[in-house]
């Protein structure tokens, strides 16, 4: 499942800058309160976390090392 | 749309101002509507006036000849931008973009040394609103140049990598961290933690993979970080 922004819906005071924000339409304000749908379409730019003014949305990332095969700097 | 009252009473600059004095100012105050990415303001360019949030978001930023970024600041309704600008006398010190639909309140600055003589209690608004801007923007004075902030990521990023014990594509728990809290671990702004990232992308340190900080260059991260820098 594709993961998404977290939203805390007790946290939204409705202001909608979020929905202004979002490029893919992936916010909708339902009752003044924020909703994701299509959230195939969401691509993680994280702006609807930064403009948010009560933290109610939260785009965390899982940190992973990937697995390489070493190279060495030089022969 | 005219310019309404209650509007103006939300906005910090106008604070304690009655009603009547807030109609009388109404007529220096003009409307702009601006789409979503829009320019409002071009650093450099000569200050006309002091705006104020009134609906939307917008991004106050600089930007580096290589073309890098930097956001000053994120305002949202009530919120004024441009205004060292139109009291010193200046040309615009940073660009403004609307990240939404935005609406704004401006006053030219001719019109705002007059409306500061006829009510001189504003100045007391405008102080405090300044000395706020003067303290958010020495903090990030701060963590911009005397701070290796992205080196500080890097550790970051490796710690939280290495003792969670993570592998891309082996699925279990995996530690997440919003950039808020990145900012906050490592003493910044979230504003610089957006920055770091790229610059450790383009290091080729890191790839940005949607929700996924992938370290893929784990030995440069370990050098910007300092760990096992005895080892050469």
């Amino acid at each position: 499942m594709l993961v998404k922004p977290i939203l805390d819906e007790a946290l939204c005071n409705g202001c909608g800058l979020c929905v202004d924000v979002c490029r893919c339409g992936a916010l909708v304000l339902v009752k003044k309160i924020i909703k994701i749908i299509e959230a195939e379409d969401c691509g993680y730019c994280t702006q609807c976390e930064l403009v948010c003014p009560t933290g109610a949305i939260q785009c965390p990332f899982e940190i992973v090392i990937e697995e390489t095969i070493e190279i060495g700097p030089e022969e | 749309m005219a310019i309404e009252v209650a509007l103006l009473k939300s906005i910090p600059y106008f604070l304690g101002l009655s009603t009547a004095e807030l109609e009388a100012i109404r007529k220096y105050v003009f409307e702009q509507a601006v789409g979503k990415n829009d320019m409002i303001l071009m650093e450099g360019d000569p200050a006309n006036a002091v705006y104020f949030v009134v609906s939307g978001a917008v991004k106050v930023f600089k930007t580096s000849v290589e073309g890098k970024e930097q956001i000053l600041c994120i305002l949202r309704p009530g919120e004024s931008f441009n205004d060292v600008a139109v009291f010193d006398g200046g040309p615009n010190p940073a660009s403004a973009i609307a990240m939404t639909p935005v609406l704004l309140y401006g006053i030219n600055r001719a019109n705002v040394e007059t409306i500061l003589r006829d009510y001189p209690n504003l100045a007391a608004n405008v102080i405090r609103i300044l000395s706020k801007k003067v303290r958010h923007f020495v903090s990030l004075v701060e963590d911009l140049s005397f701070r290796h902030v992205t080196d500080r990521l890097a550790k970051l990023l490796l710690e939280y990598a290495t003792d969670h014990g993570t592998v891309a594509g082996e699925p279990g728990a995996r530690p997440r961290l919003t950039q808020q809290e990145m900012a906050a671990v490592v003493g910044t702004a979230r504003e610089v933690v957006g920055r770091s990232l790229k610059a450790l992308e383009e290091e080729g340190a890191i790839r940005m993979d949607r929700h996924r900080i992938v370290i893929v260059n784990k030995k440069r991260l370990e050098q910007m970080s300092g760990v096992g820098a005895g080892s050469g």
